[in-house]
């Protein structure tokens, strides 16, 4: 606390979380010799949803792993509130990929095994373990083994235990692209839910629809680039980049 | 010299009165092997999971090694192994020459490293899998290699049952450091060599019979299993 105080005000709230804000610095990716990523600085704070779009190609997803701390950037550097990423604080963020990754478990045991290795107490995660599965909707599937779960229940149950974890970032990867319009507004639901507790999220769609219901912020990428960065509904009715006007047309963009 | 017909009806006569004799050699290969077995799965799962969760200098080599291990032969390693037991040797003053638990240390010795190989590879592949979540809830390396090894838990009873399937078969390498002797360590292999050898096909015939179905029933017992593990996806 006394560390916070001596802070200027605007500082004050984002030097409370252990992962926010974001930043990354001189990022560069490059496989046989082609730039997959080129981000000279960005820096990601305030609670607000964040969405990245663009082309198939765009670095969308590599851009958010290497924020995530996932894909080590060849160069550059990635700061969780200014420090580099570490396995202790990665337990403060949450990952949700396309496909999610269920442990060969029951759906609660899923839920149980994300909070002991996060070291929350021991009293608290039947508990806790329990809101989350009802949050999903999932409380008479509690006892089902994760991975015979329809996809749209393994989607939300991958949500709900990233979000059980009470991170302060929340990492989406096209949630919601192989899913029926009924399972993607449960899955939007929840990381509405999750904004509103304080929970920054980061999400790539392709789907402009969703980036619209959900996002405030938007970030668009083209060839490892960031384009474009606008508030969504700037964004929406009036995109700077050519790129950006030829994606929201749903023309083909060379 | 027995025809075959009369030596596969002895055979299965012999089997059928639940000879006394059949029986403790039966009783014996299944103690030597199932205990070599059970001691290569307490070193090598653990090890297949580390090699296949960890990089440090030489762990390629060390794989190259172990998969090559795997081909080990096992009068070699009896021979060795009866050169550390025999009484000049390094373990010579513990007297386990000739002693079933000299059978179980070679079994184990060669069963280790298919265990660990298979181990390695199912792991692995499992890895690939779950690395990045893993990593995202800062799991660290050893509960990492602990989560791995109990969600391949019914794919590494399949390197369970090769290790026993080679352990249970051999005959090399216990024929050396066990000597064979009657009531001792006569196990269905050497049992098997000798017989046939003195042109008892009876005996020799009516153990290569339990041989092929304890062999067989092992192996329908762990597919049964599997096969109830993927129903629930556990698999």
């Amino acid at each position: 606390m006394h560390e916070a105080a001596a802070l200027p005000v605007s500082r004050r709230a984002e030097a409370e979380g252990a992962v926010r804000p974001l930043e990354g610095l001189g990022l560069r990716v490059e496989r046989a010799g082609r730039v997959l990523l080129d981000i000279p600085e960005l820096r990601m704070s305030g609670s607000e949803i964040t969405a990245l779009m663009g082309f198939n190609g765009s670095g969308k997803s590599l851009l958010l792993r290497v924020l995530a701390g996932l894909v080590q950037p060849d160069a550059g550097t990635v700061l969780w509130a200014g420090r580099p990423p570490g396995r202790e604080r990665a337990r403060r963020l949450g990952f949700v990929f396309q496909k999610p990754v269920l442990l060969r478990r029951s759906a609660a045991a899923n839920i149980r095994y994300a909070l002991k290795v996060a070291g929350f107490p021991r009293a608290e995660i039947a508990g806790r373990t329990e809101a989350a599965l009802a949050s999903a909707g999932l409380q008479g599937l509690a006892g089902s083994p994760a991975r015979v779960l329809s996809g749209g229940e393994q989607q939300r149950l991958a949500v709900a235990r990233a979000l059980a974890l009470e991170p302060e970032v929340l990492f989406l990867d096209e949630p919601t692209a192989s899913l029926d319009p009924g399972s993607t507004l449960a899955i939007e639901a929840l990381v509405a839910g999750a904004r509103g507790r304080g929970t920054k999220i980061v999400l790539v769609t392709h789907d402009a629809g969703q980036a619209r219901r959900l996002a405030q912020e938007i970030l668009f990428l083209q060839q490892g680039r960031l384009v474009e960065r606008a508030s969504a509904g700037q964004f929406f009715t009036g995109p700077q980049s050519e790129a950006a006007r030829a994606f929201l047309e749903g023309r083909i963009h060379i | 010299m027995q025809d075959f017909g009369s030596a596969v009806w002895q055979a299965l006569g012999l089997v059928a009165s639940f000879d006394r004799d059949l029986l403790e050699i039966v009783l014996l290969s299944l103690r030597v092997s199932l205990t070599a077995v059970l001691a290569a799965g307490l070193v090598g799962l653990p090890l297949g999971a580390v090699l296949a969760v960890l990089r440090f200098p030489g762990s390629g080599l060390l794989v190259v090694l172990l998969n090559a291990m795997m081909g080990l032969p096992p009068v070699v390693v009896g021979l060795v192994l009866y050169l550390l037991l025999s009484h000049a040797g390094v373990l010579g003053p513990l007297n386990l020459l000739y002693t079933p638990t000299a059978m179980i240390v070679a079994q184990a010795v060669l069963v280790t490293p298919i265990i660990a190989a298979l181990a390695r590879q199912t792991v692995a592949d499992i890895r690939g899998e779950y690395r990045e979540q893993l990593q995202v809830l800062g799991v660290s390396r050893r509960t990492e290699v602990a989560t791995l090894l109990w969600d391949a838990r019914y794919s590494l009873l399949t390197a369970m049952v090769a290790g026993f399937g080679r352990a249970i078969a051999e005959v090399g390498a216990v024929i050396i450091v066990g000597g064979n002797i009657n009531h001792v360590t006569r196990v269905m292999t050497t049992t098997i060599a000798l017989e046939t050898s003195k042109g008892n096909l009876a005996l020799a015939l009516g153990l290569g019979m339990i041989l092929l179905s304890l062999t067989i029933l092992v192996n329908a017992a762990v597919q049964g299993l599997r096969a109830t593990a993927a129903r629930t996806a556990y698999a």
